[in-house]
């Protein structure tokens, strides 16, 4: 599958059938960047930049350079976008991740998670 | 009903993060899960259900690849270079004329994506994971599934460490078909257990 010409500009992981993700997640990470540049709350050059802080970090740290370390740096740098663009902020975001943690954990069996149910 | 599995196990830290920035996004407006599915969708295709189908297809061929798929399902299918992440069980469950099987995630959206893919919104939908237990044959109804009175149904529930296939029953008039025609009657949501497998003329028209 063709990229769109904008996201040829950005190195994503992929072959010739087009982007490769190994999890969902990584499809998911993926889709909200590209969402949210089309929406215009960021710029791909704005983007690289802290994608590229990123990879660079993880290289310099001797990380891997699979797929998987691509991706974590992607899911690292779009959670810092989201904060310097003040879309969210780091707060909300681990306060949320502790409501999903608690939801997944306590969410007893046959009943739909709701993160809702435990935020009054 | 069987719901052999229990749902204790947090779900990964990564995964967290990418729930929670997807929540929020939505919640904020900044975002849209229909935009979402609908790009992941045209993006998302190293993996999809014509993996599964194609593991379908040769189970409804291969009277032996149907056995070690029905007692070693994650090895069956590795056969065929699927693999997903380490301690995840698949499990695939077969459809009868007595035995109707459906697959839930209660909890979230876990689903054999090494062989389907990712997940339809539908899948991932609070009512569809409430009313699959409580009202199956209706919510199979509403998908144009109608099952007889007398065929048992059964409901899976995917965990983080087992994931359920669904392998669908052989639609007739099929018996000269080889298995590459046969895989394109095996549509995704057979795969889950919403659907049956199309028939050859619907296949066809499609």
């Amino acid at each position: 599958m063709q990229l769109d010409p904008v996201l040829q500009a950005i190195d994503i992981p992929q072959d010739g059938d087009g982007p490769v993700f190994e999890e969902p997640w990584q499809a998911q990470a993926f889709a909200m960047t590209v969402k949210l540049n089309e929406a215009g709350q960021f710029s791909w050059s704005e983007w690289a930049d802290v994608f590229g802080a990123e990879i660079s970090a993880d290289t310099a740290s001797g990380q891997g350079v699979g797929n998987t370390a691509y991706y974590l740096c992607w899911l690292s740098a779009l959670e810092k976008i989201v904060a310097q663009k003040n879309l969210l902020t780091a707060e909300q975001l681990s306060t949320r991740k502790a409501e999903w943690r608690e939801a997944s954990e306590h969410t007893p069996h046959g009943q739909p998670i709701d993160i809702h149910k435990s935020r009054k | 009903m069987a719901s052999n599995h229990k749902h204790d196990d947090p779900l990964p830290d990564t995964v967290l993060r990418v729930k929670s920035l997807e929540s929020l996004l939505i919640e904020k407006g900044l975002v849209e899960a229909e935009a979402l599915d609908a790009l992941i969708d045209r993006y998302e295709n190293k993996v999809g259900p014509k993996n599964g189908a194609k593991v379908v297809a040769r189970a409804w061929v291969d009277a032996a690849f149907r056995e070690r798929l029905l007692a070693d399902t994650t090895s069956a299918v590795a056969e065929f270079g699927y693999t997903g992440a380490q301690g995840e069980e698949l499990v695939a469950v077969e459809n009868t004329d007595k035995i109707h099987n459906v697959v839930v995630c209660t909890l979230c959206s876990c689903y054999p994506w090494p062989v389907l893919g990712l997940p339809p919104v539908w899948y991932k939908s609070a009512p569809y994971r409430a009313r699959v237990v409580r009202e199956p044959r209706k919510v199979l109804e509403e998908f144009g599934t109608f099952l007889p009175d007398d065929m048992e149904v059964r409901v899976w529930d995917s965990t983080a460490e087992t994931r359920y296939l669904v392998i669908p029953k052989r639609p007739e008039g099929t018996d000269g078909m080889d298995e590459e025609a046969l895989a394109r009657l095996v549509n995704r949501d057979s795969m889950i257990g919403t659907r049956e497998a199309d028939r050859p003329a619907m296949a066809e028209g499609a």
